[in-house]
């Protein structure tokens, strides 16, 4: 090979960058870049990548070959003062360098736009999800299926589902890695994204849009099950809804408090041991039922009011170390009269208790 | 000069005599640090500008090893959300706006009026506005680390950079670096427009200008036509933050994508703005150290051109997770595969350049080989991230961060280092350690790789850009350690050339006029150059005036046009 290399330095590269590239291809193939597949998308986009990669190694092993057999090869000795070859150009070479790259974006071109097409085709009959963001929370709900609303995204494997996507108030964007597909939330518009989940599994929806300071905690499960457990879902979840208004009338406050705790986002910022939250961009709520007191006679307020204020109207009263425009001021409107008292009274009961 | 009693009796006399001697606008000239602020010539101007972009280099990338620190482990606890979105818009605001983009008006300013044979710019006062809007707009901006960074990130995206979600000055003290540093860059492009147009040596058509000139010429058109469109929309985010306005709003019938448009409009080219002075120092370096002329300087020339072009058209594609529809998104898809290739054909005509040349291995030549190998990752990135089916996975996410630091630090760092070795002696008049240099670039090389290209593998695995920590059990612990290690060496082989220009710049060998046998004009004056650049300027016979001069020098001859400046015989 040094031989050839001194020889016929052409040739040799040749050579050398067919090997390369052979070893390089072997490479990229065997590497697993992805999460799992989970929508029927999923395998083309993986496809696609991988014919970009074989495209791209030659690319790139041509111009690390010459680059380093250049400055090797033609390297000049301590004390040699003579110039090189006086070459300027060469016209023929330049329409090839020209013309090849040329001939491959285009190929790539077409070809990412027929994936495209294929995976934005039209769906029968899909399942409607309406995707709602927040800082710093995701809501779902089933429009066709009883109107189920829902914190986690519960979705039947194998049906279309078409997801419309909308913001309350920043730009957010759902992503869920494993089905490959993500997209904006726009306030004022409403995005929509067709998939096929085709893998039974828990993942995440992630947000990958900065929206403030509780970006990177804006996560929600999505469950993919068979269709069986998603109607048993639908139903459970349309049950839990009558009973847990029931219980907010009736009696179990606690357990409806909890869940307006989780369903609103307030876990994706406060800290609070009895609902699981540990997150620590807004005050922590374990002590609120001390701190509404404390705080609450600096205002004058009872501490019923001063958690109440403190929700409607975050910047009212900010507590030490904390700043005045993160916590969103729309939850007055976001909760109705009766929910902010069940949450207010949940938050007082379940704080400041002795934990285990 | 001070005013003895000799001196005013002198004058004084000089007063009485007829014909009476009158002498409008003389000024003295002012001395020590005086001298720098009130200096109109374009090599000071231009000294001033490298100084303060290194000063920001230096601030944003202490930013970004605090990026790192946080992110080096999962559930970091280091810095603050709060913080951190802070950290994440000051380092790229400052990378972009205050260090890549001016530190080329910088180089320009002392190397372009040198190249084509000027005495200044065309525009000397100007020019001096220019450094001091800069040096304004990175004050303004520095001064919200006193009262609340911005939060938004460097693209600052409404509505979450609007009054109703971050109230704090630093966004405001964002709008207000993007029109200062915008005007400065405005001004200083029409500067280098008028020079360049008008102030060319005799001789020097526009296939003999040195392909640095031809960047910078490129780099200031392309400033002019997209700044406006930034400096409508922070004015328009300004208004609609303090003064009611709902552009970007819409609950007031305004439209967030709006902003997305306006920003994108400018911020693609401006990414051409920052590579392409590097592609214009990689094409002046090769050749000077592989003692070969360029391969294809038509084809070279006219690739940037035609990048700057197709620059102005493809915007879209930062944008194709947004509702837009399917056909327009298309269209910027395809226009940013075009621009592969005129950028693969300024690759393929470097490393032909290098090609049987007679290569001396000097510290410039490391950075500007290291050029298109790093270069050729961040495009190949580049145009996987463009074929849009394959961007819904890829967006806003680190593979993002992978390709865009390939592109701007392999890219453009690494040819603004091989600017700094290759110009040193010709600003200082001494050499830069040649062992300290090479040491340099190898912790640089080797730290820049093991912090990026990991991050390919982080996105792909589903790791989002801008967040501010992540668990234990996503599984990005290793990728996110071996960057943080990996940053942390290249901020050492930064450094190292830091101490180098420090220690050089006292104690360095002795430069001469021309110590790599250079082929531009710069070379033909002393080093550091006199005020007035030349006292004679030879007349232009080719690309490479500077080897004709040489060759006529050998041959005994005097060379036409040249009296005053002896050339050196090289080191």
């Amino acid at each position: 090979m040094g031989r050839l290399l001194r020889k016929r330095p052409a040739l040799g590269m040749a050579l050398l960058s067919g090997v390369s590239t052979a070893v390089g291809i072997v490479i990229v193939l065997a590497i697993d870049w992805f999460p799992v597949q989970a929508s029927t998308a999923s395998p083309q986009i993986d496809t696609l990548w991988d014919v970009l990669m074989i495209a791209s190694v030659p690319v790139f092993v041509l111009v690390m070959a010459v680059a380093l057999y250049s400055v090797f090869a033609f390297r000049a000795e301590p004390g040699d003062l003579s110039d090189g070859e006086p070459i300027h150009g060469n016209t023929r070479l330049e329409v090839i360098w020209v013309t090849i790259p040329f001939i491959m974006v285009s190929a790539l071109a077409v070809y990412g736009w027929i994936v495209l097409d294929d995976i934005e085709a039209k769906q029968t009959d899909p399942l409607i999800v309406n995707v709602t963001g927040q800082q710093f929370a995701w809501r779902f709900d089933y429009p066709d299926e009883g109107k189920v609303k829902s914190t986690e995204l519960v979705l039947p494997e194998d049906r279309d589902v078409e997801f419309r996507v909308n913001t309350d108030d920043v730009l957010h964007d759902f992503w869920v890695p494993e089905f490959r597909l993500k997209t904006d939330a726009v306030p004022g518009l409403t995005t929509k994204i067709r998939l096929k989940p085709s893998r039974i599994g828990e993942y995440d929806v992630v947000c990958a849009e900065l929206c403030g300071l509780g970006h990177a905690t804006m996560r929600s499960a999505v469950r993919v099950v068979t269709p069986e457990d998603f109607d048993a879902w639908i139903a459970k979840e349309q049950q839990s809804e009558t009973d847990g208004g029931a219980a907010a009338a009736g009696g179990d406050e606690a357990a409806a408090g909890k869940q307006l705790f989780t369903e609103t986002g307030c876990n994706a910022c406060h800290t609070l041991a009895d609902a699981e939250s540990a997150s620590a961009i807004g005050p922590g709520l374990d002590e609120l039922s001390a701190d509404a007191e404390k705080y609450g006679e600096q205002n004058d307020q009872s501490p019923e009011e001063y958690v109440k204020t403190s929700i409607t109207e975050p910047d009212a009263f900010l507590v030490p170390d904390f700043n005045a425009g993160i916590m969103p001021a729309d939850y007055a409107e976001q909760l109705s009269p009766e929910e902010l008292d069940t949450l207010v009274k949940y938050l007082l009961s379940v704080s400041g208790e002795e934990k285990p | 000069m001070a005013t003895t009693p000799e001196h005013a009796a002198r004058i004084s006399r000089l007063q009485q005599a007829r014909p009476e001697v009158v002498m409008h606008g003389l000024r003295e000239e002012p001395r020590g640090w005086l001298a720098w602020l009130t200096t109109t010539d374009h090599k000071r101007i231009g000294i001033m500008y490298l100084f303060a972009t290194f000063l920001f280099f230096i601030l944003g990338g202490v930013e970004a090893l605090l990026i790192r620190l946080q992110l080096a482990v999962p559930d970091g606890t280091l810095v603050t959300p709060e913080t951190y979105n802070g950290l994440v818009s000051m380092h790229g605001t400052t990378m972009i706006f205050l260090f890549v983009v001016p530190v080329w008006a910088g180089f320009a300013n002392y190397f372009v009026p040198l190249m084509i044979g000027a005495r200044d710019m065309a525009f000397p006062r100007l020019n001096a506005l220019s450094f001091w809007l800069l040096a304004f707009g990175g004050i303004a901006f520095y001064g919200s680390l006193f009262f609340e960074p911005p939060g938004a990130g460097w693209t600052s995206y409404a509505p979450l950079s609007d009054d109703a979600y971050l109230p704090g000055g630093g966004v405001d003290a964002w709008i207000f670096l993007i029109h200062l540093t915008g005007l400065s860059s405005l001004v200083g492009a029409i500067n280098f427009i008028a020079t360049i147009h008008n102030m060319r040596a005799r001789g020097m058509g526009w296939g003999r200008m040195p392909l640095f000139v031809w960047s910078i010429l490129t780099y200031s058109y392309l400033l002019v036509a997209a700044l406006p469109a930034i400096a409508a929309a922070v004015t328009m985010l300004l208004t609609d933050r303090h003064f009611g306005t709902d552009f970007f709003d819409a609950n007031g019938g305004g439209d967030p994508m709006l902003w997305q448009h306006l920003f994108w409009f400018f911020g693609h080219p401006e990414v051409y703005i920052m590579i392409l002075p590097a592609f214009g120092i990689i094409s002046e370096i090769l050749p000077v150290f592989a003692r070969k002329p360029i391969f294809g300087y038509k084809a070279i020339a006219a690739a940037t051109v035609a990048i700057a072009f197709l620059g102005l058209l493809v915007w879209a594609h930062h944008m194709f997770t947004t509702p837009t529809s399917t056909v327009v998104l298309v269209f910027f898809m395809m226009s940013s595969f075009l621009i592969a290739v005129p950028t693969g054909i300024k690759i393929f005509n470097w490393i032909a350049t290098l090609w049987r040349g007679s290569i001396m291995m000097k510290t410039p030549l490391y950075f500007a080989a290291a050029l298109p190998a790093l270069f050729v990752i961040g495009g190949i990135s580049g145009v996987i991230l463009a074929v849009f089916p394959v961007d819904w996975q890829l967006h806003d996410t680190y593979f993002v961060v992978a390709h865009i630091h390939y592109v701007l630090f392999g890219g453009s760092v690494f040819g603004i280092f091989a600017g700094l070795y290759y110009w040193f002696p010709k600003m200082s008049g001494r050499m830069l350690s040649e062992g300290l240099g090479k040491a340099s670039f190898w912790v640089m090389f080797v730290g820049f790789n093991l912090t990026f290209l990991v991050q390919h593998s982080a996105g792909l695995s589903g790791m989002p850009r801008r967040i501010y920590d992540y668990p234990e059990s996503a599984g990005w612990w290793g990728f996110n350690l071996a960057s943080t290690i990996g940053s942390f060496l290249l901020g050492i082989g930064v450094m190292m050339s830091v101490v180098n220009v420090i220690v050089s710049i006292k104690k360095g060998q002795k430069a001469g006029n021309d110590p790599w046998k250079g082929n531009t004009l710069e070379w033909f004056t002393q080093s550091p150059p006199p005020e007035n650049n030349f006292d004679v300027v030879p007349r232009v016979r080719s690309v490479e005036p500077m080897k004709d001069i040489r060759r006529e020098v050998m041959k005994g001859a005097e060379p036409a046009g040249t009296v005053a400046q002896p050339v050196a015989s090289g080191t």
